[in-house]
């Protein structure tokens, strides 16, 4: 009994038995619904991995929700708990896209300029959950749920605006050729391009059937900036010790208002950074009205929690959420079963992580009885 | 082993109780004579909380057995105590805050109208009774949040009373109270006894003790020592039984010499955070090479005149003056590059980031400066560097704790662990508040003798304490706080502890 | 005139009555000292459950039951998360969040042939004053009966609180865990049974929705109110009356979007949709008071422990 708490006093052993035992309980759930767990798994296998093209498309998919993961894991880190990361997300491609709509500049400078956009809108839709905070003591978790309802809506209120609509579509214009982001973007729609691409096999296959775009190195680059930023530097200090005991930081002289807002200022610019690779990197590269949440901030929460806030953790996480999303669609195909089934595999998993915190203690309190008269 | 008789109020037997690894209590013997008051004596974690615990029902015994009045009985929680006639004061209050007095009272033992709602008129008349029973007056419908600690003790007496009790546990009672209010206590609990009831007190205040009770129980880490008569020994005997070896009961010291005057505050207001006057005009002044000490009960504004000189609140007036530079309603930030470190009341709260490791906590006021940092990035070598210099020199135990979290730690060695941190900023103004809360003989001795030492160095001390005798040993010059103003001061060896507790509780001094 | 303000109050009415519900659930949960927030989520499985219930069956009040029964399911592992693995509140309440929706959709998808949406039910909540098709005023104020049940509830858990020993023991609960112990008070019992009379509470609110105001379960039928029912519960500073109060509050501001967007206003339907939300956030910046919630919010109580 001992040995596994010990054993599941380690981060990284916690989350994969979270995920294991998530995983299990979804085979569970399939069994009674009449559909073969195992058949299940395969399908789900099959559908990440049996083709380059499907990898690529799970690596494609999880960028978005690595960066709302991290945007997400840094505000955890300093005690903060973004939920308004689906806010910031869409504020984010709404500005992207209107800057990759109306300007019109060479790609080296289009692309800067757009994720810098997308990065500064983030951060001020984010600075406002940081302020209603620190100014008014207002929690972020509402703040932050109610923000996301108010971008969405705005968002949708702003594509269909006349100055930005395209004709009678209910959306945007696309962002230029020069601003995307995509690998080879231009060149593989070209009739030689795509011929030379036909003849190489696994890479040539990826870049014409899918999106395969810069965002994923990006995002793994900004991963390791933020890892960095909390474990070596001033700042990360600062930011860990107002999370952990705002008390004994202000003792030291250390201001927690700004603090605060700072974090939610680097946590909205990196869901802005995320929403401006996406638009670039992915077609259709526009903004239409939405019905409902797309849910890359709400998948983000989870990317974050399984992630145990880490921000390499993120990476893993993201990939993670990004197969079972992207694979949960051969579910269908293959077995049957609804593909609404991953989605409760995801809360399975969060609700594992947040259980499994708890074991090691229970663990030591019974097994601590059993032990007997030692001394 | 004592056999078995009505005559003892309660006897426990063999009790052994672990948590984990950790044996709290092996063996304890404890036989309370029916009609007596009986003091439980033992340093902080010598396990005498956990034994009236196991008493009250909170926790089960591992072994042993506890007889009531010659029966044996079996205790698996509160309710079973408290129906067998057993009623506990506990050391933090158990109290509601945002609750009545009377709803506490009633808590559990609601009286219910045939409607089934609460018949709040049928308790009142209930609880007067007994009050007055028992010559314990107090007013039923204030706030817990509104009355003073001592009158929140009685809340709790009265709530043990109510429900019957015969046997009351009191632990550490005195600790929140003026010389007066223990005064009255004694004669509460003398009264208590006369009317049949038995006292049982866990403290380790020896004077207590020797006013107090008539035997008493010593226990030291977890084992049974002995019971003596307390009318049959000493003060000295008492602490030697309780730390298993002689112990000074006095600070040494030579005599201070002050030099010019470091910190000085002028009509001082401050508002608590109600937005009520706590502090009122309060003077004081520290100087070189002096350690002052502020005498005052909890809740006279020692906290906010505190929470405004570390720069958390802002003064309506006055002014605090560090060097001859005025420092007040300025940032926290301001008031440590001024030449102050504080070692917090609270080391939980203010003292330490728990969930950090040793290392960062020792660097935790110090990170931004060289060598720690350098253009934004920390330089993990020498906070190691520092950190293992501290463990050191302040005997901070375990000796390899650097890498394990501050929360792991012991209160002493936390404790150790802030004060080494804070001296080692080489401060001219040290203030401690309540350095010694929690510690035990040992520690408190260490701490005194770094305070002293820093005196001699040439530093100056603030020291605020709710312990009567740490200020009257430890400090030079003693300034008393009453209502938010220093009402006197004197030196140290002018005056003796019935003034002061006097002057602490409002009176005049005796020209 | 008279017309339009009995619209506009039954409008209101109708529209508040799914976050009272959600507002009460999460309120007697907070109550007692453990945070909940995933009322959204044990809504969003009590308005599946009880329309799904209620188009195979053909009764509407065996729906309403039966999403009760489901969000206290549901409840059951946040309460099992928070009180026997004392875990964090917040991730748990996430965790319910996206379970509840999940197993919904899932569920759905399940018996109505891969839709994630109900087929329309038959059998609605019955209105109060029958089934009478008049126009006007009486026709006008003719809403479903579980407004009353809504209003009954706030003004029952008024009484629970203020006026028994169960609030009594609530409170202490939820302020001092350790001071409720000492006197015999089952504290983690009392918890656990509040947490799931919050799911029950939530799942009702859920059915209110699609078995009275609208007549189906589509994935956006519940759109934020348990969140929204928190924030009311936030600044009704913690009481029945209260977050009755502040409840109307945001459903006023709904059936405000509801009869001006309806037809040709000035303001821009998804302007007017923005309006409760930001209402939200206003209301927040204005009237909270802090440091009214039960003090020992959020954190697990353990047996022995001085706090």
């Amino acid at each position: 009994m001992n040995k596994i708490a010990d054993a599941l006093k380690k981060p990284v052993i916690r989350i994969l038995a979270a995920i294991l035992l998530g995983l299990m309980a979804a085979g569970v759930i399939l069994a009674i619904a009449g559909y073969p767990p195992a058949a299940s798994i395969a399908a789900l296998g099959k559908g990440i991995f049996s083709k380059p093209k499907y990898i690529s498309n799970v690596i494609i998919k999880s960028t978005p929700l690595i960066f709302t993961g991290l945007a997400v894991a840094f505000a955890f880190k300093t005690g903060l708990f973004n939920i308004g990361a689906e806010g910031q997300f869409i504020i984010g491609c709404l500005a992207s896209t209107l800057v990759g709509v109306t300007v019109k500049l060479p790609a080296v400078l289009q692309i800067p300029l757009i994720l810098i956009t997308g990065m500064a809108a983030g951060a001020a839709y984010g600075g406002i959950i940081g302020l209603l905070k620190a100014k008014f003591g207002i929690h972020e978790v509402i703040s932050g749920i109610m923000l996301n309802w108010i971008a969405l809506y705005l968002s949708n209120y702003v594509c269909m605006l006349p100055a930005f609509r395209k004709g009678d579509t209910n959306g945007t214009d696309q962002v230029s050729e020069a601003g995307r982001t995509l690998i080879l973007g231009a060149w593989k729609k070209t009739g030689e391009g795509a011929a030379v691409l036909k003849k190489i096999p696994v890479f040539g296959e990826i870049l014409l059937k899918t999106d395969a775009n810069i965002g994923f190195v990006i995002a793994v680059l900004t991963a390791v900036v933020l890892a960095i930023l909390l474990k070596n530097t001033i700042k990360g200090f600062e930011l860990q010790a107002v999370g952990y005991n705002k008390y004994a930081a202000e003792a030291v002289g250390i201001n927690i208002r700004k603090n605060i807002l700072e974090v939610m200022l680097i946590a909205g610019a990196v869901a802005g950074l995320g929403a401006a690779l996406y638009i670039t990197g992915n077609s259709p590269h526009k903004v239409t009205v939405l019905s409902a949440f797309e849910g890359m901030g709400t998948n983000g929460l989870g990317v974050a929690l399984i992630a145990g806030s880490s921000p390499i953790g993120c990476i893993f996480s993201g990939l993670l959420f990004g197969g079972l999303l992207y694979g949960g669609q051969a579910l269908q195909y293959e077995v049957g079963a609804p593909t609404e089934i991953i989605n409760i595999t995801i809360g399975t998993i969060v609700f594992f992580v947040a259980i499994i915190q708890g074991v090691p203690k229970l663990l030591e309190k019974y097994g601590g009885r059993r032990k007997g008269h030692a001394e | 082993m004592k056999t078995i008789s009505k005559e003892y109020a309660v006897q426990m037997h063999g009790i052994t109780k672990k948590f984990g690894t950790f044996c709290a209590l092996k063996n304890v013997e404890l036989n309370v004579r029916a009609g007596t008051i009986h003091s439980l004596l033992g340093e902080n974690g010598a396990g005498k909380s956990t034994l009236m615990n196991v008493l009250y029902g909170l926790y089960q015994a591992d072994e042993g057995e506890i007889y009531l009045n010659g029966e044996k009985v079996k205790i698996k929680s509160p309710s079973d105590a408290i129906d067998l006639g057993i009623g506990m004061v506990h050391q933090h209050f158990m109290l509601v805050e945002r609750f009545t007095v009377l709803q506490n009272i009633i808590l559990g033992e609601e009286k219910l109208s045939r409607t089934g709602i609460l018949d709040m008129k049928k308790a009142k008349r209930e609880v007067e009774e007994i009050a007055e029973r028992y010559g314990l007056s107090i007013d039923l419908d204030a706030k817990i949040c509104d009355i003073t600690v001592g009158m929140q003790q009685r809340v709790e007496i009265i709530k043990a009373l109510y429900r019957g009790a015969n046997l009351l546990i009191l632990d550490e009672p005195t600790a929140v109270l003026t010389p007066q209010e223990i005064q009255e206590l004694i004669k509460i609990m003398k009264n208590l006894v006369e009317s049949g009831k038995s006292i049982i007190i866990i403290t380790h205040k020896l004077k207590e003790i020797k006013a107090a009770s008539d035997i008493c129980t010593v226990i030291c880490r977890g084992r049974y020592i002995d019971t003596v008569k307390v009318k049959d020994v000493n003060e000295n005997q008492l602490a030697a039984l309780m730390v298993g070896h002689d112990v000074k009961l006095v600070v040494e010291k030579e005599k201070a010499e002050p030099g010019e005057a470091v910190l000085e505050v002028e009509d001082l207001v401050v508002d608590n955070e109600r937005g009520i006057e706590a502090v009122k005009g309060l003077n004081l002044q520290v100087r070189r090479g002096e350690i002052v000490g502020i005498a005052g009960i909890d809740g006279n504004g020692q906290k906010e005149f505190i929470e405004a000189l570390s720069g958390f609140i802002k003064a309506r007036s006055g002014v605090i003056r560090m060097n001859g530079r005025e420092i007040q309603n300025t940032v926290p930030e301001t008031v440590l590059e001024s030449g102050i470190s504080i070692i917090p009341e609270d080391r939980h709260k203010r003292g330490l980031v728990l969930e950090f490791s040793v290392i960062e906590n020792a660097v935790l006021n110090k990170y931004r400066k060289e060598p720690f940092s350098n253009r934004g990035f920390l330089k993990k070598a020498e906070m190691e560097k520092f950190a293992a210099g501290l463990i050191e020199e302040c005997d901070v135990r375990p000796a390899d704790c650097a890498m394990t979290q501050a929360g792991n730690l012991s209160g002493g060695n936390q404790q150790k662990l802030i004060i080494g941190r804070e001296v080692s900023n080489d401060p001219d103004l040290l203030v401690a508040v309540q350095p010694t809360r929690g510690l035990d003989v040992g520690a408190i001795e260490s701490v005194h003798k770094t305070l002293i030492r820093e005196r001699d160095k040439g530093k100056a001390i603030l020291l605020v304490s709710f312990e009567l005798d740490e200020i009257m040993n430890v400090s030079d010059t003693i300034a008393v706080i009453y209502d938010g103003k220093i009402q006197a001061v004197y030196e140290q060896g002018t005056v003796d502890e019935n003034e002061l507790g006097l002057i602490m509780a409002g009176g005049k001094q005796h020209e | 005139m008279l017309n339009s303000v009995t619209l506009l109050i039954a409008i209101t009415l109708m529209y508040s009555t799914p976050m009272v519900f959600a507002g009460l659930g999460n309120l007697i949960s907070e109550k007692t000292g453990v945070i909940n927030i995933g009322v959204e989520g044990m809504m969003t499985i009590g308005a599946f459950a009880g329309a799904a219930v209620c188009y195979f069956s053909g009764n509407a009040w065996l729906g309403f039951l039966c999403a009760g029964l489901a969000g206290g399911m549901l409840a059951v592992l946040h309460a099992a998360a928070s009180i026997v693995f004392q875990c964090d509140q917040t991730v748990s309440g996430i965790a319910v969040n996206l379970i509840g929706p999940g197993a919904a959709l899932f569920i759905c998808s399940l018996l109505f042939e891969g839709a994630t949406s109900t087929q329309p039910v038959s059998d609605k909540i019955p209105k109060i004053f029958g089934d009478i098709s008049a126009e006007g005023i009486l026709g006008n104020l003719n809403m479903d009966v579980t407004v009353v049940i809504a209003f009954l509830m706030a003004a029952g858990m008024w009484l629970l609180f203020y006026k028994t020993k169960w609030g009594l023991h609530l409170q202490a609960v939820g302020e001092h865990p350790a001071a409720a112990d000492t006197l015999g008070i089952k504290v983690n019992r009392l918890r656990f049974g509040c947490v799931i009379a919050s799911g029950v509470l939530a799942g009702f609110g859920g059915a209110s929705v699609t078995l009275g105001i609208v007549s189906q379960f589509t994935p956006i039928t519940i759109a934020g109110q348990g969140f929204i029912s928190i924030a009311a519960v936030i600044f009704g500073k913690w009481t029945p009356h209260g977050a009755y109060g502040a409840c109307l509050l945001f459903g006023f501001a709904q059936a405000l979007t509801v009869l001006l967007g309806g037809g040709e206003s000035v303001i821009p339907s998804q302007i007017l949709a923005m309006l409760p939300y930001i209402l939200t956030i206003v209301m927040l910046v204005l009237f909270v008071g802090r440091g009214v919630a039960p003090k020992a919010s959020g954190k697990p109580y353990e047996k022995g422990s001085r706090t």
